[in-house]
């Protein structure tokens, strides 16, 4: 991405003048780095708030490219006051304006953080929207079992939607719907399942000879790409969201690994291997010639997850036993590294990411919320009743 | 390299094809080795193949015979065995270990293999359902895939050994049913496996 590091923005009014004063001096040129990983946070300051309602809000904020100063350095300074409901307004510090005008809150607390810290983010010109009300869907491990979860998207308010006592893998949401696309070994097979959690009905999506992985539900929800091996080698399969219509997209004895959908729906991305090397590739939905994605200054990419604006794909890197979230321009380029994680699932903001951490003693994983524009990161609250929470995929 | 040096290279390796394939013959510690439906000499060798001495060609990937195809050997249907009793412990001795990020059947595991056709071939009805497994440290999915295609590995081994591919199921666990808990290579190695869970059909004693 270092090609895109930098925007010059020319003072063309400037230039004019002084090209009309002297042709010697040099046009002047205001450099703003943009661009994944290299934007300093919005800095913002909270006053009158306490307890729950500034971690609430700090957490919602610093993932979504803010950070908190005092109201002397604050661009925006958040004046609020939590004796009963949330209620709170937003002025810029330069001249005092109001960005945002009084509010009060109702509803369960958390919630009326979330939707204040919406509120904000949303008020901010040029900011992509906010996420504070969205959700997330995960793999909880507990004592060899694992089961899916959903929960808010910092953690809170986790609720197992599996009860099976098996193993489940690779969670993926379904787009408006509280349902979702998983592998479960509980028929004594690796199947893929489609389940509707809100009335829970489930049924059998994929059940062909071998291992069914991987699941990736299209952002239409009408089809959805998998890994099979039932034709005796792990390849990508696309099928209809009911199963039907079953097609093989690559055929290829190395590995395919963890698909991923264009938001136009036309191109799936998954982790390959060229020449022993490990590598992205993206072929069409529709079946052809798989074309390789580069990621320079990474190595062995796999799990891409495509921005739903279609900009990036984040993917994690392996250096040695250490895996870091990558980000690569969506037609491949110069990786930028932007914090420690596996299983990238973007936000629907385009510019905050849930991932998977090993904690210390690296059997374990622990759920973290980065953003992508400032590097920012911040572990979500720990699940009860698992060990180990991995494989986020959110809600969109 | 000067020509003395190449040909006394070249009867070395000879004689290390011809005592890895003398060593493939070794009759294998199997209970019931009763006459097997495809005669042992019928099974085509393609162990001569690499006249260097060092380990074979990566794997069922890199050969010929798997580039001029589209496909491995088809899986068998998910419910073949649907009734069938798991016996874990029968071909315990037998799991297969993998090298790091690997799925080659290393030349030193291929007694195993050996070993689990020779039961399948003595034991006509029975089925082996291979488990492919991973250690801790790649990704989940990655290691879903990597755990499958070790099992497929596996499964091609023990067909290239004379067993019916039709009794043969594969499933891959990536790295979510360790063996070994630890974090070092001690743990690891232990995890980077292919377990052959006989299945013996309902009606059997």
């Amino acid at each position: 991405m270092k090609t895109e590091t930098s925007a010059f923005i020319l003072l063309g009014l400037f230039a004019i003048c002084s090209s009309a004063v002297s042709a010697d001096l040099p046009p002047i040129t205001v450099r703003r780095d943009v661009g994944p990983g290299r934007e300093p946070p919005i800095l913002v300051s909270i006053s009158g708030l306490s307890g729950e309602a500034v971690q609430v809000l700090q957490f919602d904020l610093y993932v979504q490219g803010f950070a908190i100063t005092d109201a002397a350095a604050a661009q925006y300074q958040i004046i609020g006051r939590n004796s009963g409901n949330l209620e709170a307004r937003v002025v810029q510090r330069i001249n005092q304006s109001e960005l945002l005008g009084n509010r009060v809150y109702s509803g369960p607390f958390r919630r009326q953080v979330h939707r204040f810290a919406d509120d904000f983010v949303n008020a901010v010109p040029g900011h992509a929207k906010g996420i504070a009300l969205t959700r997330i869907m995960f793999k909880g491990e507990a004592r060899g079992t694992s089961e899916i979860y959903v929960a808010d998207f910092d953690g809170h308010n986790s609720q197992a939607m599996t009860h099976d006592g098996s193993i489940v893998a690779a969670p993926c949401w379904v787009p408006r719907r509280l349902a979702a696309y998983y592998t479960s070994y509980k028929l004594n097979h690796a199947d893929i399942f489609y389940q509707d959690f809100s009335s829970g009905a489930r049924r059998v999506f994929a059940r062909y000879g071998g291992s069914n992985m991987s699941p990736a539900v299209s952002p239409d929800g009408s089809r959805v790409a998998m890994i099979l091996s039932k034709d005796g080698w792990t390849d990508l399969y696309v099928a209809n969201a009911d199963g039907s219509a079953l097609r093989r997209l690559t055929k290829s004895p190395q590995d395919e690994s963890s698909p991923c959908w264009s938001p136009d729906g036309q191109t799936i991305c998954y982790a390959s291997k060229e020449r022993e090397r490990r590598s992205l590739s993206a072929i069409s939905a529709s079946g052809g010639t798989p074309r390789r994605v580069t990621t320079r200054l990474a190595s062995n990419p796999t799990e891409p997850d495509w921005s739903p604006d279609g900009k990036y794909i984040a993917f994690n890197s392996q250096y040695g036993g250490n895996f870091r979230i990558c980000i690569i321009p969506s037609e491949g380029g110069d990786a930028e590294d932007i914090a420690e994680g596996e299983h990238p699932s973007w936000a629907p903001n385009s510019r905050t990411l849930i991932c998977a951490r090993r904690a210390a003693g690296r059997g374990n994983y622990v759920l973290s919320v980065l953003d992508v524009m400032t590097k920012q990161a911040k572990d979500v609250s720990r699940i009860s009743g698992t060990s180990s929470e991995s494989q986020p995929s959110w809600a969109k | 390299m000067k020509p003395i040096q190449f040909s006394k290279l070249l009867v070395l390796s000879l004689i290390l094809t011809v005592a890895a394939t003398a060593c493939k013959k070794t009759p294998v510690r199997v209970t019931n080795m009763d006459g097997s439906r495809l005669g042992y000499s019928q099974v085509p060798d393609n162990s001569i193949t690499n006249l260097s001495g060092t380990e074979p060609m990566k794997g069922t990937e890199g050969d010929a015979a798997s580039r001029a195809r589209d496909s491995g050997i088809p899986s068998v249907g998910p419910d073949r065995f649907k009734n069938y009793i798991p016996h874990p412990e029968i071909l315990k001795a037998y799991s297969v270990y993998f090298d790091f990020d690997s799925s080659v059947v290393k030349s030193g595991e291929k007694p195993k293999i050996t070993s689990v056709a020779e039961y399948l071939k003595g034991h006509p009805g029975e089925a082996v359902r291979i488990e492919g497994n991973c250690d801790e440290r790649g990704t989940e999915e990655y290691n879903r895939s990597l755990g499958e295609r070790r099992a497929l590995a596996s499964r091609e081994a023990v067909v290239e050994q004379g067993a019916d591919a039709l009794m043969l199921e594969t499933i891959s666990y990536g790295k979510d049913k360790p063996v070994a808990v630890g974090h070092d290579e001690s743990a690891w190695r232990l995890n980077r496996r292919c377990d052959f869970i006989v299945l013996t059909p309902p009606a059997a004693p």
